[in-house]
C-alpha cells in the first residue's frame, strides 16, 4: 500500500478531536512519535501555536512550503501564496463536513422539503 | 486531574542565632506538584548534604520557576540517580518536548515502567537542554531532521466527540 499523505514540515491538517474540532493547523515541527507542534496560523484558522497528538489530526492533502519552526508570519504569507484556504474549501472532506452540518441542522420542514427533492 | 510536575525554587537557611548571625542561604529546584511537597523535599536534602534540619531552619522563600518557551521543541537532557533493588545508580536520559515540566514527568513515567523506580527513590540531579548534535539517544536524534516526513500508519477510526464514544463498534 502507498501512503500518499505525510506528516512533514507544512503539512496542513484538520484537527478532529476537541475543542478546535474541524479547524485546519499547519505541522510546524515533529516533537516525538506521537506529538507534532502545529500552528494555526492563529490569525487564519483560529488554532494557535501548540503541541497536539497525531491521533487529534486529519492530514489532508495540502502541503505549505516553510522551513522548520517557521513562524507565524512566515506560515500566513505562505497561506495566502499557495491560497489554502480556497483549496481547502473546494477538497471532498471539506464539503462532506459541510454537507453533515448542514444535514444535522435542518428542521423538521427542510427534511420534508428534501424528501420532495 | 491529571498529574502535573512543576518545577519550584526553594530558598532556605539555617535560622540565625547569636553564635551565627548570617548563615548562608541555599536554594534548590526541585520538580513536585505543589509546594507544600517542594519545601518538603528541600528539607529531605538540606538534611543529607548540609546538616540543617527542618527545626532549626526556615523556608524564605518558593517561586513557581514557569516555562520560558512553552512553543518551542527543545531536547532535555535530565541526570538522575535512582536506587534499584540492588544498589543506587546514576543515569542520563534524553526527552524531547515542549516544556521541562513534561520532559520531567516522562522520565518519571519511564522509570517507573523501565526499571520499577517509584517516585521516592528516583532523585533528579541536573536538567539541561541539549543542542541537537549534543545528544545521545536515537530516540531523541531520529527527530533531528528538518526534512522528517512519515505516514501515519494504522489509523483507526474514532468518533470525534467522547460523548459519541462506544467500546463496540458495529
Amino acid at each position: 500500500m502507498v501512503f500518499t499523505k505525510f506528516v512533514e514540515v507544512g503539512r496542513v491538517a484538520m484537527i478532529n478531536y476537541g475543542e478546535d474540532y474541524g479547524k485546519l493547523c499547519t505541522i510546524v515541527n515533529v516533537i516525538n512519535g506521537n506529538l507534532a507542534l502545529v500552528d494555526g496560523p492563529q490569525n487564519i484558522t483560529g488554532v494557535q501555536r501548540q503541541k497536539i497528538n497525531f491521533k487529534r489530526l486529519t492530514l489532508t492533502d495540502i502541503t505549505v512550503k516553510i522551513p522548520l519552526n517557521a513562524r507565524q508570519k512566515t506560515i500566513v504569507k505562505a497561506f495566502e501564496e499557495e491560497k489554502v484556504i480556497d483549496a481547502w474549501n473546494e477538497s471532498s472532506l471539506k464539503k462532506k463536513l459541510d454537507r453533515m452540518e448542514k444535514r444535522a441542522s435542518l428542521n423538521d420542514f427542510d427534511r420534508f422539503k428534501v424528501m420532495l427533492a | 486531574p491529571e498529574l502535573q510536575y512543576r518545577q519550584y525554587q526553594v530558598v532556605g537557611r539555617k535560622i540565625p542565632t547569636e553564635s551565627d548571625p548570617t548563615p548562608p542561604m541555599y536554594r534548590l529546584k526541585v520538580f513536585a506538584q505543589d509546594e507544600v511537597f517542594a519545601k518538603s523535599r528541600f528539607w529531605y536534602y538540606m538534611n543529607r548534604l548540609r546538616k540543617v534540619k527542618k527545626s532549626v531552619g526556615e523556608v524564605l522563600r518558593v517561586i513557581e520557576i514557569k516555562e520560558k518557551s512553552p512553543n518551542q521543541v527543545k531536547n532535555y537532557g535530565i541526570w538522575i540517580r535512582y536506587d534499584s533493588r540492588s544498589g543506587t545508580h546514576n543515569m542520563y536520559k534524553e526527552a524531547r518536548g515542549t516544556s521541562l515540566n513534561g520532559a520531567i514527568k516522562e522520565i518519571y513515567e519511564e522509570m517507573g515502567s523501565r526499571h520499577r523506580a517509584r517516585h521516592s527513590v528516583v532523585q533528579i540531579v541536573k536538567t539541561d537542554i541539549i543542542p541537537a548534535a549534543e545528544c545521545r539517544r536515537d530516540n531523541t536524534t531520529q527527530f533531528h531532521d528538518s526534512k522528517i516526513a512519515f505516514p501515519l500508519k494504522h489509523r483507526l477510526p474514532r468518533s470525534n466527540k467522547k460523548s459519541h464514544k462506544s467500546t463496540f463498534k458495529a
